[in-house]
């Protein structure tokens, strides 16, 4: 029962941990997050539907325009939902991206139906018995997939010139821009990042749930309670606080059963972050003045 | 000059309507549900045209043509509440029917009983909507009840599976909790008691913590409640974990595309409904399945009559509706709900009712009403009429 419960939480928590990442490009970069991010996972998880199922494409050519589709769209939220508040120094663009999900949402409803779909993918569902228990091809897939692509941001940040130069953005935005750096085209671009990664969780999650257009704002919801517990200015830290909150969450549910598990997972958050306001893995902000 | 007689000719065919009678539909016609919404909208229209097309309601001398309004609730209560307060005030409907999901129709109870409006429900099955406690009930119902499905649900588990530990895996919400009450108390009746109680979410991706603690627990049948969607993630669940009991449910998978969301293991689950068009339909069945037919292009057989009962129950709540409306002689409320016990017998689609409705009784069907159903493929069929 344990080894069930930890396998499923790997598995959600790793989604939890890809969506997070998105708060973490845009915040690392910007200082500013989407905070619709789970409609961005939704409208992966519907555009690689309709490429794939509709109009019936192999699945490479769906998702892969589909993920960029949702890019697109990140760098939409961006010109339309935060740099018009940002450049202005208001933070309206906490209710503007909020707004701006919710018209994804209800412009999917009207254009892709109002009924769930099942996506379904044979090879994804497949099983494989691992130590006595059936895993599911998806459920391997999906913390690899999370943890390179945590991995991969982690040294892009560090060890590449681009990477430097998106994070020297945050820090003084004069200053970088005095080097040469393309600040806006930076900003523009964590956000396709972003979305990119809510649409490759979407795409990713898909198979085991169903698509229809609010799958996923209780995903967006925890995915942020997810990027504060991590320290929202680490990868990795962000990666590995949603392998923790999905693998709690399954164990209190297996130990103490399913009436716990919404109280207990997010008291354990508050409790965290009590002790360590900047999260598990992050650091105090250092200002120079 | 020929033009002029056909007018005249086609006015002089119309039925001279007195008055136009509001009927009020407050369903779930988006959403998870919405198939479910579209079953009902589908077996009121039926209803309503064959009423219609007979020379309409008598009230009084004269007769009046009945007319659909429809509201979507969205599965949300408030919005039920909304869509009821509108219909009624604002449209003034003589009798309102409504209801997919237990939460917005208890949420609707209210309104109704104090607004003297006639309420009828067509799905809802919580046990509460029509045994409400209120002292001036206006509630009825032409559906399954929650407390008489969960004795029926316990039953098919022992005769088909042989039951002797079964656990819940229960949708955490009032309509969950209508059913844990009952199952509790069905198995209590036989002094039997549930290897495990668990709840879902509606929008739980897995399922596998919960299932893996009846597992545990020995569980040997599973009863489940749960809608659509919610019911398609535990099977999903169940088959990541290489896991199938048997599963006996409540008919929340007759909703929407069950197999496409649950994929091939849809079938595994039987369920209970109150009507199939399969088998050897009564005249009524054939007239209607045939009504339908010639309403809806996409039907071209009983098999796409989906969800067969969310039709069934809204014809027959809808033919019991007009009699209570003819009865009262009035569309007054207390007049129309009075008219409801004064129905004697009626042959309907799903039975032939015989006094349906006293002041004690707000429920038409009971547990002798219920089949047991599957899907093959996309149809629901009446449980081994297909591998």
């Amino acid at each position: 029962m344990i080894a069930q419960a930890l396998v499923s939480g790997l598995g959600l928590g790793s989604m939890y941990g890809l969506l997070a990442l998105g708060f973490y490009i845009t915040y690392s970069v910007s200082g500013t997050v989407n905070f619709a991010q789970g409609s961005s996972m939704m409208l992966g998880a519907v555009f690689a539907y309709t490429f794939a199922v509709t109009f019936g494409w192999p699945m490479v050519p769906a998702a892969a325009l589909a993920l960029a589709l949702c890019a697109l769209y990140g760098v939409v939220v961006e010109l339309v939902a935060v740099r018009p508040f940002a450049r202005r120094g208001s933070s309206a663009w906490l209710m503007a991206t909020v707004a701006l999900g919710i018209l994804a949402d209800n412009t999917v409803l009207f254009t892709f139906g109002k009924e769930p779909r099942g996506f379904v993918m044979p090879w994804a569902n497949a099983s494989v018995p691992i130590g006595g228990l059936n895993v599911s091809l998806l459920q391997i897939l999906i913390p690899l997939i999370g943890l390179a692509l945590a991995a991969g941001l982690h040294f892009f940040s560090t060890g590449t010139r681009w990477g430097k130069a998106m994070l020297a953005v945050v820090q003084n935005r004069d200053a970088a821009r005095l080097m040469g750096i393309n600040v806006p085209g930076a900003i523009a671009a964590a956000y396709a990042a972003s979305t990119l990664f809510a649409g490759a969780a979407g795409i990713l999650i898909a198979p085991l749930f169903n698509v229809h257009s609010d799958m996923g704002t209780l995903f967006g919801l925890k995915a942020f309670a997810v990027a504060i517990l991590g320290g929202i200015s680490s990868a990795w830290g962000v990666m590995l606080a949603g392998l923790i909150f999905g693998v709690t969450e399954s164990m209190i549910t297996a130990l103490l059963g399913s009436a716990y598990t919404q109280i207990l997972s997010f008291t354990l958050v508050i409790v965290a972050l009590a002790i360590l306001p900047n999260g598990l893995f992050g650091r105090a902000e250092v200002k120079k003045v | 000059m020929i033009r002029v007689f056909v007018l005249l000719s086609l006015l002089a065919a119309a039925p001279a309507w007195a008055q136009t009678i509001k009927i009020g539909l407050v369903t779930a016609l988006s959403g998870q549900s919405a198939r479910a919404g579209e079953a009902i909208t589908r077996g009121l229209v039926v209803a309503i045209d064959e009423i219609n097309a007979k020379g309409g309601v008598r009230v009084g001398n004269q007769s009046h043509k009945l007319e659909l309004i429809r509201r979507d609730d969205e599965s949300t209560p408030a919005k039920g509440v909304i869509a009821a307060r509108e219909l009624y005030f604002k449209e003034k409907v003589a009798v309102l029917i409504g209801g997919l999901d237990s939460p917005v129709a208890l949420a609707i109870v209210p309104i109704a009983n104090e607004n003297k409006l006639p309420f009828m429900d067509p799905w809802a099955a919580g046990t509460p909507i029509t045994k409400n406690g209120a002292k001036d009930n206006y509630v009825f119902r032409v559906s399954a009840v929650d407390e008489l499905v969960d004795k029926a649900m316990l039953q098919y588990a022992q005769k088909t599976h042989n039951a002797r530990k079964p656990g819940m895996i229960l949708v955490n919400n009032p309509w969950g909790e209508s059913n844990e009450k009952g199952l509790t108390a069905a198995l209590a009746e036989k002094k039997m008691k549930a290897a495990g109680i668990e709840k879902f979410e509606g929008n739980d991706v897995d399922v596998v913590p919960q299932l893996s603690r009846l597992k545990s627990a020995g569980t040997d049948v599973l009863f489940l409640v749960g809608n659509v969607g919610p019911s398609s993630q535990v099977v999903k669940s169940l088959d990541r974990m290489g896991w199938m009991p048997p599963i006996v449910s409540h008919w929340g998978p007759a909703g929407g595309r069950f197999t496409e969301l649950a994929g091939p293991s849809a079938k595994n689950v039987h369920f209970v409904q109150t009507y199939s068009f399969f088998g050897n339909p009564s005249p009524v069945g054939q007239k209607v399945l045939k009504a339908l037919m010639a309403k809806y292009p996409d039907i071209k057989g009983a098999g796409d009559v989906t969800p067969a009962v969310g039709v069934a129950n809204a014809y027959d709540a809808m033919m019991l509706s007009a009699l209570a409306i003819q009865n009262a002689g009035s569309t007054e409320g207390r007049k129309v709900r009075d008219g409801y016990y004064k129905i004697g017998k009626y042959e309907g689609l799903i039975k032939n009712y015989d006094k349906p409705f006293t002041p004690q009784n707000h429920d038409a069907l009971n547990e002798n009403d219920y089949v047991w159903a599957q899907f093959i493929d996309n149809q629901i069929l009446p449980v081994g009429t297909k591998k």
